[in-house]
């Protein structure tokens, strides 16, 4: 599976959506996902990717992780996966 | 009803061993919050605590001791001797057979069960030492003090998370004041700074990796800490006929349920508890001079109680002093309500309001006076202090100058 189905399928869950329902434009937020699940997203991400991902609730926008849409939360994931794949 | 009045106070924490010494760090704004020191804190995405330093069990407990006390417990009875001492009471007879201990704490012995995991889980051990149960349950504090002081009324323990041990107190301010009991050993107590402790609060990813600044622009989260704060509660006039020194009286308290959401705070339910509070204490929101705020430097805590404080002060929001002590000494998390109430003693009795450290910028949704990074002198008569914990059970207590 690719990043982005596997993506997708992980906020798909959390959503409680069907993974066509998804899209790269589609915000968390549209998709109903609240703070709590955000943070759960994230987890399940880096226990997907092997990666930590820097997210901090409390400042989500000054994290060093772009969570504004699913396409940016796949770009994030790829630059991570690149960074920490020697780490 | 009867009035209830502290005669004693005690703590353990990341700023002093001593009531003397942790008002005199509160007055100096001293910030105890720095490098975890603990088994695998390289493992930890959070590294930094308010850790209590130079206080080692040996020579302090001894070894059948140490195998029963966590170190909830060992920073308890440290506490709760400061505290039954300055009081005065010795409890025996009728005293102690209707005096009691209520105390609050979230995760009790997390030590011992980190530890012991480690034992069996890690290490592959298929052995753990007798005492397992007794020195991680959560009453284990409880139990040890009402043994050493011979308290032998109501005793147990409260859980309520962040609200734990303004719960405690609250229970056993209820008891002296219906004339349950005379007299009650209270408060709170928290050690959770061990790597499962700490790894399970990084998962919220809603802790700071740098520092706690409550209400600061730039907060960007919370910082754990560990420690206990032991008052003595005692019957006004059982105080006075004894000339016991008073430190100030427990005008009143009030709790409330958010009933909404397991871990965002809810204005409503924090404006419930604080107006509560006043009522029950027979107060005027003009009274108050203090708050000590829950102040977790979070963006939700902070921004949502300032609201509820401005809900239920009105205009007088803008002439109360508002301070989070967390950023001196951490979040204590169960005991932290505790250690926090001295903060309200020192301000009704010598008029020193502990500051709120760390404040870098103003943040306009957190637009009250919140003491910014230096105590003040200030002549308060009525204290609130301010517990809201995860799962929206909110508690807080009103002291009033005696």
């Amino acid at each position: 599976m690719s990043v982005k189905d596997q993506v997708i399928a992980i906020i798909a869950e959390q959503a409680l959506l069907e993974p066509q329902d998804v899209t790269l434009d589609s915000t968390l937020e549209s998709l109903g996902i609240d703070s709590m699940g955000v943070v759960e997203s994230i987890f399940a991400i880096e226990e997907a990717f092997d990666i930590t991902v820097p997210f901090n609730a409390n400042a989500p926008q000054e994290s060093d992780f772009d969570i504004t849409s699913v396409a940016t939360i796949i770009a994030g994931i790829e630059r991570l996966r690149a960074q920490q794949a020697t780490g | 009803m009867k009035r209830v009045v502290i005669t004693g106070a005690g703590t353990i924490n990341p700023l002093g061993h001593s009531v003397a010494d942790t008002f005199a760090a509160m007055r100096e704004g001293v910030c105890g919050i720095g490098p975890l020191d603990i088994r695998d804190v390289d493992r930890l995405q959070i590294q930094i605590g308010g850790q209590v330093k130079g206080f080692e069990a040996e020579g302090r407990y001894n070894r059948q001791q140490i195998s029963l006390y966590d170190r909830f417990t060992q920073f308890t009875l440290a506490a709760a001797r400061e505290a039954i001492e300055q009081s005065g009471l010795i409890f025996e007879g009728e005293l102690a057979a209707r005096s009691g201990v209520v105390l609050g704490t979230a995760g009790g012995g997390v030590s011992t069960w980190d530890d012991n995991y480690r034992a069996v889980y890690e290490e592959g051990k298929n052995r753990v030492h007798p005492f397992v149960v007794p020195k991680l349950m959560n009453n284990a504090a409880a139990s040890h003090v009402s043994m050493e002081w011979n308290l032998k009324g109501p005793s147990f323990t409260v859980s309520t998370a962040c609200a734990s041990s303004n719960h405690a107190m609250a229970q056993a301010f209820m008891m002296i004041r219906s004339g349950m009991a005379p007299a009650m050993v209270t408060g709170g107590s928290e050690s959770m700074l061990c790597f499962g402790g700490v790894k399970a609060w990084e998962g919220l990813r809603v802790m700071s990796k740098d520092a706690c600044r409550p209400f600061s622009a730039n907060r960007n989260g919370m910082v754990q800490g560990e420690g206990a704060g032991i008052f003595v509660f005692e019957e006004y006039e059982h105080a006075r006929a004894r000339g016991a020194e008073i430190l100030c009286e427990v005008a009143g308290f009030a709790m409330s349920s958010d009933a909404s959401d397991i871990v965002m705070p809810s204005k409503n339910g924090a404006a419930r508890a604080m107006a509560g509070a006043l009522k029950d204490a027979g107060l005027n929101a003009s009274d108050v001079g203090y708050i000590n705020a829950h102040g977790t430097g979070t963006a939700a805590n902070d921004k949502t109680e300032c609201a509820a404080v401005a809900d239920v002060f009105g205009p007088h929001a803008d002439n109360l002093m508002i301070s989070s002590t967390k950023s001196m000494h951490g979040h204590l998390i169960g005991g932290t309500g505790a250690v926090e109430l001295l903060a309200c003693i020192m301000a009704l009795r010598d008029g020193v309001i502990a500051p709120t450290i760390g404040y870098e910028e103003p943040d306009p949704e957190c637009a009250l006076d919140v003491v910014p990074n230096e105590a003040r002198d200030a002549k308060v008569d009525v204290a609130l202090s301010n517990a809201f914990a995860f799962g929206g059970m909110n508690a807080v207590i009103a002291l009033r100058k005696t």
